[in-house]
């Protein structure tokens, strides 16, 4: 039976095993939300407040489940606003299909209403894209643009769908899932024997683990080699997640606001084992001068990546989680007292380190100007970041999804939160999406229908928080958790320590009531300033069943400690804001 | 810094010169020359990209070019193993004094003049970038009036083939 293009997309997402979309109408894809709305019973439509909204959604949808996040916009503005989503999936590497409509053929190229070149415009910042100009090709195309998506290193694909091919019709027969099995990347052997070489003679390892931990499902392989060859481990912000948090060997993650124990860890390893990373500039520091103690064995999916922010000694290119498995056959088992015992002491300073800083920073507000409103508070009484993220650690369920925006907050819950499980922890990491958050904690709860925290602050919430309309009309259980310290917090650190206090623009100031903005959007909201407070707003947060906004208040001149100043290494780690 | 070619195999669709150059674009590599025509197959261009780099960026280009969807093919050409050949068509100007030294360069160079007027004369030379450099220079006294040249193809020499069978 010959069905519409519209039809046909609607079709072929559900024969791809898409349950759930995220979007927003408009005039060019009017046909294909008819067709949503005739099959609402087969996929659900999330609404959202703002098609960058949607984007971070269908993100954390994908973060929270692996799953292909789908995303839908109209032409031109729609499709613009979109960007910064792909973006944010292309730096992390997550599996998405964007659809945008487009004016019909014959109005492209003539600067039509509403037209723009997506395909040009996100060429740079999706795996691949198409444009559908014949209707014939427009169900196998999308079937390509979820295994391009799923394939390999994940990442976002855009299928623009100009408006006359959404009308045309044509034959349509679904295809059985899985169309086309993914082929998998396999390890060369011999690379991985040399790597178990490496790593037999080997005295003071140290597994520097990614994302790709994540994506490939290979946390037990990890955690395997691990105990087999006596190693610590750390990770970047995108690993976080892969290994609960308080496993034994598990140092936290390292890099420029890592913790103390896992970047001199590091430093101080005879072998890093880097595992499913791109050595991003955040979690090495300075390039000429990270890896000079130490040689690197890199494993990764991806053979782009190899060799080309840091030079490896060894580069395997491969599916992580088949390569863990045959190289931990591979190495033998090991012990190494002395590094243990290594680890030991350093964990113990980090500790010493953590108690210093906390008590060193002025506490006394008397005379300052900044809006976070601390004075009047008695030192002991106020809310430290750690303390908040501690207090939500306890109330929140086990198997929360966490999701931050950007900033100071997001350093001090990718520090100090509890995490038990993969995909349970969405961040933008690579982009720093400031504004992310939300979308993500709205794609997160719809996945898995599980409450959704949101730690943010009141610069990264400003940017996107109309997408509070979304979670109330969707009644998600979500709770956002507002770091508000009244300024743009890291930027104002920087500024604190190397730009002279100049405090150029990032004192908010603002007059924003967040307690009557919840509510004006239907939420619960809540103000704390204490420690107490915060106890008893988390407990009837987690369980009052409303989506509930708790403010925070913060001290302005908090510091995300430690730090490795940018273009700085280990040798300048800041542990102490003097 | 040296000069290295790429031969890379494309579906012979819309927009696959903008993913390979802006590949280029966006991750900061600078490129020489770039050619792109049809292969034996209609479903099938062949692009051949020459750049100034060292063994480190050549391996990242290489990499990263294939990493992109609509690439079937790279492979960076041995020079010593590789045909290489450019195109030039140049216009110099056709004055009495100079006719007779530009005709002794065609000859030498075997070139081929494919017009001539009163006031100027058009020759076509083929040939390896070193080649057609000299003759440029040798021709610069005659006063050069408007010149294009077409950029590296190159094959390998042998049955060598960059395949276009996926």
């Amino acid at each position: 039976m010959e069905i519409s293009g519209a039809k046909i997309v609607v079709e072929t997402l559900i024969e791809q095993g898409v349950d759930t979309v995220f979007g927003y109408p408009g005039g060019q894809v009017i046909n294909l939300f008819d067709e949503l709305y005739l099959c609402r019973d087969r996929i659900r439509h999330v609404l959202a407040a703002h098609e960058q909204g949607a984007s971070h959604a269908a993100d954390g949808y994908a973060r929270a489940t692996g799953k292909v996040g789908v995303v839908i916009a109209t032409s031109g503005p729609g499709a613009t606003n979109l960007v910064t989503g792909i973006a944010t999936a292309f730096l992390d590497s997550v599996p998405m299909v964007a659809i945008t409509g487009n004016v019909p053929c014959d109005l492209i190229g003539r600067d039509s209403f509403q037209e723009v070149d997506i395909v040009g415009i996100t060429m740079p910042v999706t795996k691949h894209n198409f444009i559908v100009k014949n209707i014939e090709e427009l169900a196998d195309t999308l079937r390509t643009a979820f295994k391009i998506a799923k394939s390999g290193r994940p990442g976002p694909v855009l299928v623009d769908i100009p408006k006359d091919v959404q009308i045309a019709k044509t034959e349509f027969t679904a295809k059985a899932q899985p169309v086309i099995p993914l082929p998998l990347s396999l390890a060369d052997d011999d690379k991985l024997r040399e790597a178990a070489k490496l790593i037999n003679s080997c005295e003071r390892p140290y597994i520097y683990f990614g994302g790709g931990v994540i994506s490939g499902k290979a946390s037990k392989e990890l955690t395997a080699l691990a105990e087999k060859i006596d190693s610590p481990m750390g990770c970047s912000l995108m690993g976080l997640s892969a290994v609960p948090s308080d496993h034994p060997r598990f140092l936290g993650m390292q890099g420029m606001h890592g913790h103390y124990a896992s970047s001199m860890a590091q430093d101080e390893a005879d072998l890093v084992i880097a595992l499913g990373v791109r050595f991003s500039d955040r979690a090495t520091g300075n390039k000429q001068r990270y890896a000079k103690n130490f040689r690197i064995i890199h494993i990764d999916i991806d053979g782009a990546e190899l060799h080309k922010n840091i030079g490896a000694d060894l580069a395997v290119r491969g599916d992580i989680k088949e390569a863990l498995e045959r190289l931990t056959a591979m190495v033998d088992e090991k012990k190494h007292p002395v590094w243990s015992e290594r680890i030991a002491v350093l964990r113990k300073e980090e500790e010493e380190k953590l108690s210093a800083a906390a008590h060193s920073h002025e506490k006394d507000c008397g005379n300052c100007t900044a809006p976070c409103s601390m004075a009047g508070i008695p030192a002991e009484k106020r809310l430290s970041p750690y303390a908040i993220i501690d207090i939500i650690g306890k109330y929140a369920p086990e198997d929360a999804v966490i999701s931050t925006d950007v900033g100071q907050h997001q350093m001090w819950t990718a520090q100090r939160y509890p995490l038990k499980k993969p995909r349970t922890f969405l961040t933008s990491g690579g982009l720093g999406t400031m504004g992310y958050g939300l979308g993500a904690a709205i794609g997160s709860a719809v996945a898995t229908e599980k409450t959704a925290v949101l730690f943010t602050g009141d610069g990264s919430f400003g940017m996107n928080l109309n997408e509070l309309a979304t979670v109330v009309s969707e009644k998600l259980p979500i709770v956002i958790v507002l770091l508000n310290n009244g300024v743009l917090g890291m930027v104002r650190q920087w500024q604190t320590l190397f730009f002279d206090r100049h405090y150029s623009n990032t004192t908010l100031g603002r007059k924003t009531d967040f307690v009557k903005l919840a509510e004006a959007f239907g939420a619960k909201g809540i103000r704390c300033t204490t420690a107490d407070e915060l106890e008893k707003a988390a407990q009837e947060a987690f369980s009052c069943g409303e989506v509930c906004v708790i403010d925070c208040v913060v001290d302005c001149n908090e510091f995300v400690l430690p730090m490795l100043p940018p273009g700085g290494s280990i040798d300048n780690i800041i542990t102490d804001i003097k | 810094m040296k000069q290295y070619v790429i031969g890379v195999i494309v579906s012979n669709v819309a927009g696959v010169l903008s993913r390979v150059s802006g590949m280029f674009t966006r991750r900061g590599f600078n490129i020489d020359s770039l050619t792109v025509g049809e292969t034996e197959s209609s479903s099938f261009s062949r692009i051949t990209i020459a750049f100034h780099g060292d063994e480190e960026i050549k391996e990242r280009i290489f990499q990263q070019l294939k990493k992109l969807h609509d690439v079937r093919e790279v492979e960076v050409l041995d020079p010593h193993e590789t045909v290489i050949r450019e195109l030039l068509l140049i216009k110099v100007r056709n004055k009495p004094e100079s006719r007779q030294d530009i005709m002794t360069a065609v000859e030498i160079f075997r070139s081929k003049i494919v017009d001539y007027s009163t006031t100027a004369v058009t020759c076509e030379l083929t040939g390896e970038t070193s080649k057609i450099d000299a003759f440029i220079d040798l021709l610069k006294p005659y006063g050069i009036m408007e010149m294009c040249r077409t950029g590296l193809v190159a094959i390998e020499r042998g049955e060598n083939c960059l395949n276009t069978i996926p």
